[in-house]
C-alpha cells in the first residue's frame, strides 16, 4: 500500500533534497577550488578568473612541488611517524586491552580507574612539556610518538570487542596449553582484525594530521613533519618554504597561490586516496565509541 | 564421540587443579607484565604532568627543578588576575567557546534529522560521504583552504562579493571583527558532517513502531518529529552537551592558533594559545601552569552546574 503524500509534505521533500545538495556544494567547493586553482596558471590565479574549473591548464605547480626539496624530507618524515607511530599504538592498546578484558583479573578494577582517571583529568601542557624534555625525547622523532603512545579511549573500544569474542574459545586454548600471548597473537588478534583496523585508521590519521605535538616538541627544521611544514607555508606564508629547491628560473610560471594550492593537495592525496575505504570503518568505530558514552 | 569430551572435561578439571596449586600471581603473571607497559605510560605522561602542576604554586626554575624550587604560594594567581591581557584571553575563551555551543553544536543535530528525512537511500549515502569528508582533513590544510578562500587580491570570497557589490574587498584575516566568525565556521564546516553520525545512529535506535503507530493515529510528518524523534534524540543531545559545556573553555589549539596574528590576537587569543607563547614558546612556566590550571577548574565548574541545571530540568545527567 502506498500512502499519498500530501503537497506539503512534497514541499518539504524537495526542498530538503536541495537543501542537502547545497551542504554537499559547500563542502566539495573550497576543496575543488583549490585542485582547480593548482592546475591553473600564474596569470590566472593573480587575476582571480579560477572557480571549481582550472583556468590556462599547467601543470608548473606540481612540478615545483614534486622538485621542492623540503616538502619531501617532511613527507617522509610524516610517514616515518605514521608507520613507527602506529604500530607502537596499536601494540599498546592489545596489550593493555587483553588482560583488562579478562573479567576475574585481580586488581583489573584498579588498573581501569587508574586508566579512566585520566580521561577525566587531562594533564596539563608545561608539566607534560617538561616531562618529555627531561626525558631528552625534544628535538628527535620519538616525542611525536612516545608521549601519545596509548589513547584510553581507543583502549577501551578494543576491550569492549575482545570482550565480546566467545569465552569458550579462551577455555579451549588454555586447556590445550596456550601460553596467554600465545592466546593474544594466535587467536585474539586474528578475530579482532575489523576493531584492529578501525584502531589503526584512528591513530594513523590522527599522526597524519596532527601538528601540535611537533609545534611543541620539534624546533629542529630538519624534522619537521608535514603538517607542521604546511602551517609554515599557510599561515606564516613562508616563501622559502614554498620554492625550496628551486632556482628563480623555473618559479616565473608559478605564484605563492598556485605553489601553496599544489603543496595542499599533494600533502591531502594520501588521505583522500583511501578515504573510500576507511569510511566504513571509521564509522563503525565513532558508533562504537558513543555506545560508550 | 561422548566419551572424547568427557575425558577432555576430565583433563580440563585436573589442568584446573594443578593451576590452583601454584599461587595466583605466577599462573596470571602474562597479564600483568603486559599491564606494565601502560601503567608506566600513564604514569610518566599523565600522572607526573598532574602532579607537575604544583609548579603553578613556586618559582620554576630549571636548573633546581621542580621538588627543589621555591614555593610562592598564589603569586602567580595575583599575576594572573591583574594581567592585562587576562580579562581578553577569558572574554576570548568563553566567546568561542559560547559561540561553538551556539552555532556549531545544534548544525550536527540539525543536519542529521534533515538527511533522516531522506527517503533515497542512495542519495543519502552520497551525502554522508561527501560531508564526512572534510573531517579527514587536517586543521593546517583547513586553515589553508580559508586563507586561500579569503585572500584579499585574489581570494574566491571577495572576487565574488566585489562582483556584486561593488564595495572594496574586505580583508578578512587581518580583521580582528572577523576572526572569531572565521574560526568557528571553518571549524563547522570541518565537522558538521562527522558530527551528524553519533545523531544519526541515536535515531535508528528510536522503534520504528512508534512511527507506524502514530501514522494509523493519523499524524503527519511535523507532528511525528515533535512527539518521537525530538523526544528519542533528547537523551544524546543532553549527554553531548553536558560534555561540550565542561570542555568550553578548550577550543582546539590547531583550530584557532592558524588564525592569529597581531591584528587579530585581542579578539581570538585564548588560553590554550596564550600558554603555548608564553609557555612553551617564552619559557614562563610556572605563571603559564597557572593559567592553565585556572582553565581547568572554570571547565570543572562550569561541567557541575550544567550537569545539576540538566539534571533539575531534564532528569538527564552525567553523573
Amino acid at each position: 500500500m502506498k500512502i499519498r503524500k500530501s503537497p506539503v509534505e512534497r514541499t518539504f521533500e524537495i526542498a530538503n533534497i536541495l537543501f542537502l545538495l547545497m551542504m554537499c556544494v559547500i563542502m566539495l567547493a573550497p576543496i575543488l577550488h583549490i585542485i582547480a586553482g593548482s592546475f591553473s596558471s600564474r596569470n590566472a590565479l593573480t587575476h582571480s578568473r579560477v572557480g571549481i574549473w582550472p583556468v590556462e591548464w599547467t601543470i608548473e605547480n606540481y612540478k615545483i612541488v614534486f622538485k621542492n626539496t623540503i616538502f619531501w624530507r617532511s613527507f617522509g618524515i610524516s610517514v616515518v611517524v605514521v608507520a613507527i607511530g602506529t604500530i607502537v599504538n596499536i601494540l599498546m592498546t592489545v596489550i593493555t586491552a587483553y588482560p583488562l578484558a579478562e573479567k576475574g583479573l585481580k586488581g583489573r578494577r584498579i588498573v581501569m580507574l587508574f586508566i579512566i582517571f585520566t580521561m577525566i583529568f587531562s594533564a596539563p601542557l608545561i608539566p607534560s612539556f617538561l616531562v618529555v624534555k627531561a626525558l631528552g625525547l625534544l628535538n628527535t622523532l620519538w616525542a611525536l610518538i612516545i608521549p601519545g603512545a596509548l589513547s584510553a579511549f581507543n583502549m577501551i573500544l578494543c576491550l569492549t570487542f575482545f570482550r565480546s569474542l566467545p569465552e569458550e574459545l579462551f577455555e579451549a586454548a588454555r586447556v590445550d596449553g596456550m601460553s596467554e600471548y600465545r592466546i593474544l597473537f594466535r587467536i585474539v588478534i586474528p578475530l579482532s582484525v575489523p576493531i584492529l583496523v578501525t584502531l589503526l585508521l584512528f591513530y594513523a590519521v590522527g599522526h597524519w594530521n596532527s601538528y601540535y605535538a611537533a609545534m611543541l616538541y620539534i624546533s629542529d627544521a630538519a624534522l619537521r613533519p608535514l603538517q607542521l611544514f604546511l602551517y609554515s607555508i599557510v599561515a606564516l606564508a613562508s616563501a622559502s618554504d614554498l620554492q625550496l629547491g628551486n632556482s628563480g628560473d623555473d618559479l616565473l610560471d608559478t605564484s605563492p597561490q598556485g605553489l601553496q594550492m599544489a603543496t595542499i593537495i599533494v600533502a591531502t592525496v594520501p588521505v583522500v586516496l583511501i578515504y573510500p575505504f576507511i569510511q566504513k570503518h571509521f564509522i563503525k568505530g565513532a558508533l562504537i565509541g558513543s555506545l560508550k558514552e | 564421540m561422548l566419551g572424547e569430551t568427557q575425558a577432555s572435561r576430565q583433563l580440563a578439571s585436573e589442568n584446573m587443579m594443578v593451576h590452583k596449586r601454584r599461587s595466583y600471581l605466577i599462573k596470571n603473571h602474562p597479564y600483568y607484565l603486559m599491564l606494565v607497559p601502560a601503567v608506566l605510560y600513564f604514569l610518566i605522561f599523565r600522572y607526573i604532568p598532574l602532579a607537575g602542576s604544583v609548579i603553578a604554586f613556586k618559582d620554576y626554575n630549571i636548573f633546581k627543578g621542580i621538588i627543589a624550587s621555591d614555593w610562592v604560594g598564589l603569586q602567580w594567581f595575583h599575576q594572573l588576575f591583574t594581567f592585562p591581557k587576562f580579562t581578553a584571553l577569558l572574554r576570548n575563551s568563553l566567546l568561542i567557546g559560547f559561540y561553538q555551543i551556539i552555532f556549531a553544536f545544534p548544525a550536527p543535530i540539525i543536519l542529521a534529522l534533515l538527511m533522516n528525512e531522506l527517503r533515497m537511500m542512495k542519495l543519502k549515502r552520497a551525502v554522508q560521504t561527501i560531508v564526512y569528508l572534510p573531517h579527514f582533513l587536517s586543521w593546517a590544510i583547513v586553515a589553508g583552504l580559508v586563507y586561500m578562500l579569503l585572500s584579499v587580491q585574489t581570494g574566491l570570497v571577495n572576487t565574488v562579493y566585489v562582483n556584486l557589490t561593488g564595495n572594496e574587498p574586505i580583508n578578512f584575516l587581518q580583521n580582528a571583527s572577523y576572526v572569531r566568525t572565521v574560526i568557528v565556521s571553518s571549524g563547522m564546516w570541518k565537522e558538521v558532517g562527522w558530527g551528524t553520525i553519533i545523531f544519526l545512529a541515536a535515531l535508528t535506535g528510536i522503534s520504528p513502531s512508534l512511527y507506524e503507530a502514530s501514522t494509523i493515529d493519523g499524524a503527519g510528518r511535523w507532528k511525528q518529529f515533535v512527539h518521537i524523534t525530538l523526544p528519542g534524540l533528547l537523551p544524546a543531545i543532553t549527554v553531548l552537551l553536558l560534555l561540550k559545556l565542561g570542555n568550553v573553555m578548550d577550543q582546539g589549539f590547531e583550530q584557532v592558533y592558524p588564525f592569529l596574528n597581531p591584528l587579530t590576537s585581542e579578539k581570538a587569543d585564548v588560553f590554550d594559545t596564550y600558554t603555548y607563547r608564553a609557555g612553551v614558546v617564552g619559557g614562563q612556566y610556572s605563571f603559564t601552569t597557572a593559567v592553565g590550571l585556572f582553565k581547568s577548574v572554570v571547565g570543572f565548574a562550569l561541567l557541575l552546574i550544567s550537569n545539576r541545571a540538566s539534571k533539575a530540568t531534564t532528569g538527564e545527567g552525567l553523573f
